[in-house]
């Protein structure tokens, strides 16, 4: 096992990307061979894939709070005039159908976590369709994403109620993140700045869900995270590197999250939580 | 062995599950299951103490509906989930839920006291993120389990003998145990035996070990 990115580079040095480094690391922890391994990841793929094809065909939340804005920006990506790039807004689109289905109590792959289901699946259904990926170069980014999330969740964490939302959204983002350096050929040293540069930009990010549900804000969280992985990948690729490095940047998002008072730790307590909007949210649902 | 809290990328990518959250909802479901497992049968009353963050925000969540789903059973992924308070009525598992004022030691915390005739037991599980969960507590001991280790939790009376007879078991049947802790109320009142294992199937180990005298419940989970 590995217990620091940088002993996950050494690793994955040795065995030639991250990608084999964690597929070995899985083989000898869980006693399974690679064909079972592989075959789990397809299974939790494929979740991913029809839960993006689900949302994008428009959903409502159980509470009728949100929904359907992934469908919205399926329309708008018909036309010609939006600004950013067409693979950013379609990573963001599947971002935006994947928690719009979690909120609907529907089937996902927490990726870290549920609330964050949809950064990493978002922008991997995304760089399919940009790339033409097949299902080994899928499963290469989702190796990739799990191997950094991994690092992340045993020196910080990834649970909103521990850590904030940096722990959820900056999770998912900086794996994802990881991810698209790892299949658009970079090395494992910028899938680590990658992860580093994102997750700095997400340091202190709360978790204040308006009426202590996955909803607001999450789902347009997970958009933007999505769009942030792809920015950051790119920074990764250009060879822009993080001045304090990618570990450093871990610790210091522990003890971010340790810092944080609780009322910014998924207790509704705080933030846009209770905006005059925000609670009377709340009393409509509650009573 | 390093001591990570998270093992497998499968703790990260995953679990599939129904939706909205994976420490309030999944982890829930799953910490309900195992309370099921380590009790060996369907409660008739169930008291689920919710603290901290599940204590204010669990309805939001479906904490709730998912610690009693995994009560009756059902894993995170299941459909029925949603129906779970409907199913446990029909089955006459009463259930009563009290969100607590008091700080836990972790965030997401819950205390399941599970009941059936005159067999009581006081369950505590954390979810720490992910979906992934811990046991904390039983019946009052400090204990720590982990998922995704073959665990073999067993509760014995506290008189010579029964240790040796458990692991003779596992030598017999040739089970490496990995590691082992056995806590006492006090002297020959109840005790508390976890062993963790390097085997995956067990159930001729777990016939052989529910036999031996002043055992009283054997539980097995990965």
């Amino acid at each position: 096992m590995f217990n620091t990115i940088e002993e996950l580079i050494e690793r994955a040095n040795h065995w030639g990307s991250v990608t084999e480094a964690m597929i070995q690391v899985e083989m000898t922890q869980s006693e399974t061979s690679r064909e079972e391994i592989l075959a789990h990841m397809k299974k939790n793929k494929d979740v991913m894939f029809q839960s993006i094809k689900k949302g994008v065909g428009g959903v409502t939340s159980v509470t009728g709070l949100t929904g359907g804005d992934a469908k919205k920006m399926h329309d708008y990506l018909g036309g010609e005039n939006f600004l950013s790039g067409k693979y950013i807004l379609t990573a963001v689109q599947n971002a935006i159908a994947v928690n719009e289905v979690n909120a609907q109590m529907g089937l996902i792959c927490a990726n870290p976590t549920a609330g964050s289901a949809g950064v990493a699946a978002g922008v991997l259904a995304a760089v399919t369709e940009q790339k033409q990926l097949n299902e080994e170069q899928q499963l290469q980014f989702l190796f990739t994403a799990g191997a950094f999330g991994l690092v992340i969740a045993n020196n910080a964490s990834i649970s909103g109620a521990a850590g904030g939302c940096q722990a959820e959204i900056g999770s998912a983002s900086a794996m994802a993140s990881a991810g698209l350096v790892e299949i658009s050929g970079g090395t494992p040293e910028q899938c680590a700045q990658a992860v580093a540069i994102t997750l700095k930009n997400m340091l202190g990010l709360i978790c204040d869900p308006v009426a202590g549900l996955v909803e607001v804000p999450c789902v347009k969280r997970n958009a933007l995270g999505a769009s942030q992985a792809y920015v950051s990948a790119d920074m990764a690729l250009a060879g822009i590197t993080s001045v304090i490095p990618p570990d450093e940047v871990i610790k210091a998002m522990h003890k971010v999250g340790m810092q944080m008072p609780s009322i910014f730790k998924e207790t509704a307590e705080g933030g846009l939580a209770v905006t005059p909007t925000g609670k009377k949210i709340s009393q409509k649902i509650y009573g | 062995m390093s001591n990570n809290q998270f093992k497998s990328v499968f703790d990260i990518i995953g679990p599939v599950m129904v939706g909205p959250s994976s420490s309030h909802t999944a982890g829930a479901a799953r910490i309900g299951k195992v309370v099921r497992q380590i009790f060996g049968e369907q409660p008739e009353t169930v008291d689920i103490l919710l603290y901290e963050s599940f204590a204010k925000t669990y309805r939001g969540h479906g904490t709730d509906i998912a610690i009693v789903g995994g009560l009756l059973g059902m894993e995170p992924d299941d459909p029925r989930l949603a129906d779970s308070l409907k199913i446990a009525y029909e089955n006459k598992m009463e259930v009563l839920f009290v969100p607590k004022k008091e700080a836990a030691e972790h965030p997401n915390q819950v205390t399941l006291i599970v009941k059936k005739g005159e067999r009581k037991m006081r369950v505590t599980g954390i979810s720490i993120g992910g979906g992934n969960i811990q046991i904390s507590e039983l019946n009052g001991f400090k204990i720590h389990i982990n998922m995704g280790t073959p665990t073999v939790l067993i509760v014995h009376q506290d008189v010579p003998g029964v240790i040796a007879e458990v692991t003779d078991v596992f030598r017999k049947l040739n089970i490496n145990i990995a590691t082992m802790t056995d806590s006492r109320a006090a002297k020959g009142e109840q005790a508390i035996m976890i062993l963790e294992i390097d085997e995956r199937s067990t159930a001729d180990a777990l016939e052989k070990i529910k036999k031996i005298a002043n055992v009283h419940n054997v539980s097995f989970f990965i």
